[in-house]
């Protein structure tokens, strides 16, 4: 789900010319740096997510390229046009606004259809495009409702009818889902896959939920204090961090400080301090001898056992707390050497072993493959 | 000293009680059949017709109607600019000078406003010729300027409101500025529109200093006339006409109060 099967990965083409790109991008607000310095490379029919928390620089990136910001430094492109100084009412972009922004003196017929209008389109033609947008988001029963009249998922549905309507080449979605609840939010979800497939169009999301970009994207972006701090695959971006922020960001990590004691032909020896053991690792990792680096491992990673014979890594501790979540178990484990790690563990039997395992010495287990060094 | 709960609802009946008890015997009285305003004599609508019948209130009132509509429009218009230069204009220093100036004359005293404007009217008349003398023209204006600084209030009050990203939404989907402000900004604020035009309607309608002030010969206004009947001793016609006057400006209320309810509903979604 995560990537569309169809699609030719791009990015990992360096023949390929990118759709759309921000070049050396900054945008300051009274001397305040909201962007910083970002380059950023998104193609054709990609459907890519910008994450980040609250204040991290990925809104005012989507605005910059809409033309509701301009730029500090640096340039905007699309389809190796630079649009840096062009008027948001001439961009081939079209948004789908956080707050859904409709108009709530036009019906839902003259929303969707507002964009057409301005475009100068004949009133039939107008008539059909309309109907079909709003089939395809099936309000077609709704046309002559007002805003105010419409549920919070309806309202989202014509948000996306009206941004879709000029079909633009790049359409941008400012926290598409946030206000809708669970289940209606991963029935979107799909319906967004889905359509974003069959318009073949390029789509730029925002979103501070790691999970729906985790679901939606075909690459991630991570931002962070108006940086751009890794640009990935989603499996990439989880599996292989490059940096502690976005490891402890996207999904759960327990993180150790390690000393490079001894560099072998490649083969790093680290040592964790704070675990006071020596860490085996499998595969290349490069570093130079008592450099500090941080050894990160994912609770689902890490095994609960009582017998901790044939395991590469182990260490003992007591189990503090339990948290039963249903289809999985989080076991924070208090390390006799100190530090508390979370451990996650899949209720695959109705019989747990250590499902009352509260206060009991346990040992923890993981394999050389299981972690990631970072540097920063 | 002890509050009961009684207090400020006894406090604030007395209040009222004060402001409405005179107007509520006016309106009486205005159905009177006496010729002598303090003594009831029956009830009749006599003055009602005699008030019809008299060609010196009946032109003094159209010429008030027309004067309260024009100036209106014309604050309306002024007004909405300066609103929207005072919400929109990015450079703070000169927004809060312009800020001050726009909401002067709500606190100016009206000899004051009435006296410049007319030494800016008699200047000009002077220099370039035009308004040649003083009449509904300069009524007209002086109306306009301290009319247009109560609409700049109330329209600003809800531009400010207003969800911004309303505008941006419409720009994205390929409006000009100039087709933003028509089809999205002036529908969005339209209560508080009507809301203003009718206050500076009514407050053009009531004004007597000002029109005093500039007011040629041919120009007297209700207000005007009124007065200089009432100095000759009230006569009970005066209470019909004030009845009346009541009756338009509280529908003007009315309307205006409801429309304004309707723009603070009527937010976003």
């Amino acid at each position: 789900m995560s990537s569309n099967p169809s699609m030719v990965k791009k990015w990992l083409d360096p023949e390929a010319k990118p759709f759309l790109e921000f070049r050396g991008v900054t945008k300051s607000f009274d001397g305040i740096p909201a962007v910083r310095d970002v380059n950023l490379a998104i193609y054709q029919n990609e459907l890519f997510c910008l994450l980040g928390g609250s204040g991290s620089g990925k809104t005012t990136l989507l605005r910059i390229l809409a033309g509701f910001e301009s730029p500090t430094e640096g340039s905007v492109w699309i389809d190796g046009v630079d649009i840096t100084n062009v008027p948001a009412y001439e961009r081939p972009v079209n948004m789908m606004f956080q707050s859904y922004a409709l108009f709530p003196h036009m019906s839902v017929f003259d929303n969707v259809a507002y964009g057409l209008k301005r475009d100068g389109l004949p009133k039939s033609e107008i008539a059909v495009r309309v109907s079909e947008l709003l089939e395809l988001v099936r309000l077609s029963a709704f046309a002559n409702r007002k805003p105010d009249q419409l549920s919070g998922g309806q309202r989202q549905r014509v948000a996306l009818a009206r941004a879709l309507a000029k079909r633009p080449k790049v359409l941008l979605l400012d926290e598409p889902l946030g206000a809708l609840d669970k289940n209606l939010r991963e029935d979107t979800q799909l319906e967004l896959i889905k359509i974003q497939e069959s318009l073949g169009m390029t789509f730029i999301v925002v979103t501070h939920d790691q999970e729906e970009a985790m679901t939606l994207a075909t690459r991630i972006g991570v931002m962070d204090e108006g940086y751009l701090v890794q640009t990935d695959e989603p499996h990439t971006i989880y599996e292989y961090p490059n940096s502690a922020y976005v490891a402890d960001f996207i999904g759960d990590i327990n993180l150790f400080e390690c000393v490079v004691t001894d560099n072998e032909a490649g083969e790093l020896s680290l040592y964790a301090s704070q675990l006071d053991t020596a860490i085996e690792l499998d595969g290349p990792v490069t570093g130079a001898v008592n450099q500090t680096l941080w050894y990160a491992v994912r609770p689902e990673k890490m095994r609960l056992t009582r017998d901790p014979s044939d395991a590469v890594n182990a260490l003992k501790g007591v189990v503090h707390e339990i948290a039963y979540l249903g289809d999985f178990s989080v076991y924070w484990v208090d390390l006799d050497c100190g530090p508390r790690v979370r451990v996650s563990r899949p209720n695959i039997s109705r019989l747990d072993d250590f499902a009352e395992a509260w206060g009991e010495e346990v040992w923890i287990t993981w394999d050389g493959s299981a972690g990631v060094v970072l540097s920063q | 000293m002890k509050l009961s709960r009684y207090t400020f609802p006894v406090m604030a009946s007395v209040g009222f009680g004060f402001l409405y008890f005179p107007i509520l015997i006016l309106v009486i009285y205005s159905f009177n059949e006496s010729k002598l305003v303090t003594v009831w004599g029956g009830f009749s609508a006599r003055w009602y017709l005699e008030l019809f019948q008299d060609p010196q209130i009946l032109d003094a009132a159209t010429l008030s109607l027309q004067i309260a509509a024009v100036s209106a429009t014309i604050a309306l218009i002024l007004g909405v600019a300066a609103a929207m230069t005072l919400v929109r204009f990015r450079w703070f220093r000169a927004r809060t000078w312009l800020a001050g100036m726009a909401a002067a004359p709500l606190v100016m005293p009206e000899v004051i406003t009435g006296l410049s404007l007319l030494l800016l009217f008699v200047a000009l008349d002077h220099w370039l010729g035009w308004p040649s003398g003083r009449g509904v023209t300069t009524i007209i204006l002086a109306h306009a300027t301290f009319g247009m600084a109560f609409v700049t209030v109330i329209v600003q009050a809800r531009l400010r409101d207003m969800d911004r990203t309303l505008e941006e939404a419409a720009m994205d989907l390929g409006a000009r500025p100039m087709t933003v402000f028509l089809t999205v900004t002036l529908p969005t604020i339209a209560p508080a529109l009507v809301a203003a035009w009718l206050l500076a309607f009514t407050l053009s309608l009531d004004d007597l200093v000002i029109a005093s002030f500039v007011s040629g010969p041919g120009s007297s206004t209700l207000p005007m006339v009124v007065f200089s009947k009432v100095r000759l001793g009230i006569s009970p016609d005066i209470n019909a006409l004030a009845t009346l006057m009541i009756l338009i400006v509280g529908l003007g209320g009315v309307v205006g109060f409801w429309q304004m309810r309707r723009s603070i509903n009527r937010r976003p979604v």
